[in-house]
């Protein structure tokens, strides 16, 4: 039962590693981190391009050393392939307070007012996970995190 | 020595190559939206090279190391940019193809992760340039005169698309192209012989300026890294 417990102090170590393009999220609530195992932790890249994935490979790796986990490994896998699904709840509560609308099936939403009258501006924003949106009823410009 | 495996070099270079046409916009797109977004489908295409030239050897010796009568991509991703429209020509003609070709791979043992988390985010390519050109051939006589041309210009390129095992995506690719141009209001451009090669190493001139470029750095400086 050690093993459970480190695998569990991992994860909590990990949760507090921010992703680098949009800190308020960790790589556990992004889903980039997949699995703990006894000696590795597998994270996947969410594009293929993500110029972020060595920096945040680099973050988990200082996390990991600065709290006494020195012996485990990271290990990249790209199947399955990300997804937006697997943003958690938590994940998507701070995207909104953030002020990025979070992925949704059912047509995005001003994270500023809630109104749904909103449009798309550019399909590409500022990272590749992002689209630029405005909201009609605020007039408030806002990210919304692509489903994908 | 092991064969190289040309599969994953055709697969790779295609990607590698319009990625690095596509990032020639970056800074000089005709507005922010449009610069964005083709470096973001720039940063997808080489993310997705690096992963499938992974499977042929090291990545990166063979983007900077390789000259030209190496590379496996097909022509129509070497073509100049041009002006915005024959970029969007060229990304209209070559998404469309390439988010049929991965769909099939899906299903592939040798690549089949890789497909799988390219075809995504391929679909958003072939989507953004359908929509550019229905906005510019239904847009104004200089924009729809400007996609004509671009497309003029890419089309003798697309049978090369469709070579070998590629031959049954065809149907498919017309109906969708043909559906777009529909849309656009624009005809489809004439069929002229075909110009093939770059699946063999017979490259056009266009591809000798792109690696100047793109290779400068590892020529001048073997092996440097940041």
């Amino acid at each position: 039962m050690v093993s459970a417990q480190a695998t569990h102090e991992v994860l909590e170590v990990l949760r507090h590693v921010p992703d680098p393009e949009i800190p308020v999220l960790s790589v556990v609530d992004l889903g980039i981190v997949r699995e703990v195992r006894d000696d590795a932790v597998v994270i996947t890249p969410t594009y293929t391009g993500c110029p972020a994935t060595l920096a945040i490979e680099k973050s988990i790796r200082e996390a990991l050393d600065a709290s006494g986990h020195s012996d485990m490994r990271i290990e990249t896998a790209i199947s399955p392939p990300w997804t937006t699904d697997w943003i958690s709840d938590e994940g998507r509560a701070k995207l909104r307070a953030y002020g990025i609308a979070p992925p949704s099936k059912h047509g995005a939403r001003c994270p500023q007012c809630d109104s749904a009258g909103v449009e798309e501006v550019s399909r590409f924003g500022s990272t590749p996970c992002k689209a630029l949106y405005r909201c009609r009823d605020c007039g408030e410009p806002f990210d919304l995190f692509k489903c994908h | 020595m092991q064969p190289i495996n040309e599969r994953a070099l055709k697969l790779g270079d295609d990607s590698l190559i319009l990625g690095q046409r596509l990032s020639e916009w970056c800074g000089h797109a005709p507005m922010l939206e449009v610069d964005l977004a083709l470096a973001n489908i720039a940063l997808d295409l080489i993310g997705q090279a690096t992963l499938f030239l992974g499977r042929a050897g090291d990545p990166d010796a063979l983007a900077f190391r390789r000259d030209v009568l190496d590379f496996r991509n097909c022509l129509l991703v070497e073509q100049p940019n041009g002006d915005f429209a024959q970029t969007v020509a060229r990304l209209f003609l070559f998404s469309n193809w390439q988010e049929l070709m991965l769909r099939d791979l899906c299903s592939s043992d040798e690549f089949g992760d890789i497909a799988r988390k390219s075809v995504k985010e391929v679909a958003y390519h072939a989507r953004y340039a359908s929509e550019w050109v229905v906005r510019l051939g239904d847009g104004t006589d200089e924009s729809r005169g400007r996609m004509i041309a671009g497309l003029d210009w890419m089309w003798r390129f697309t049978p090369e698309l469709f070579e070998g095992d590629a031959a049954p995506l065809r149907g498919e690719w017309d109906a969708r192209i043909d559906a777009v141009l529909g849309d656009a209001g624009l005809d489809r451009p004439k069929d002229s012989r075909p110009i093939l090669g770059g699946r063999k190493g017979h490259h056009s001139e266009h591809l000798g300026h792109l690696l100047t470029e793109m290779q400068f750095l590892q020529r001048a400086y073997p092996g440097a890294t940041w």
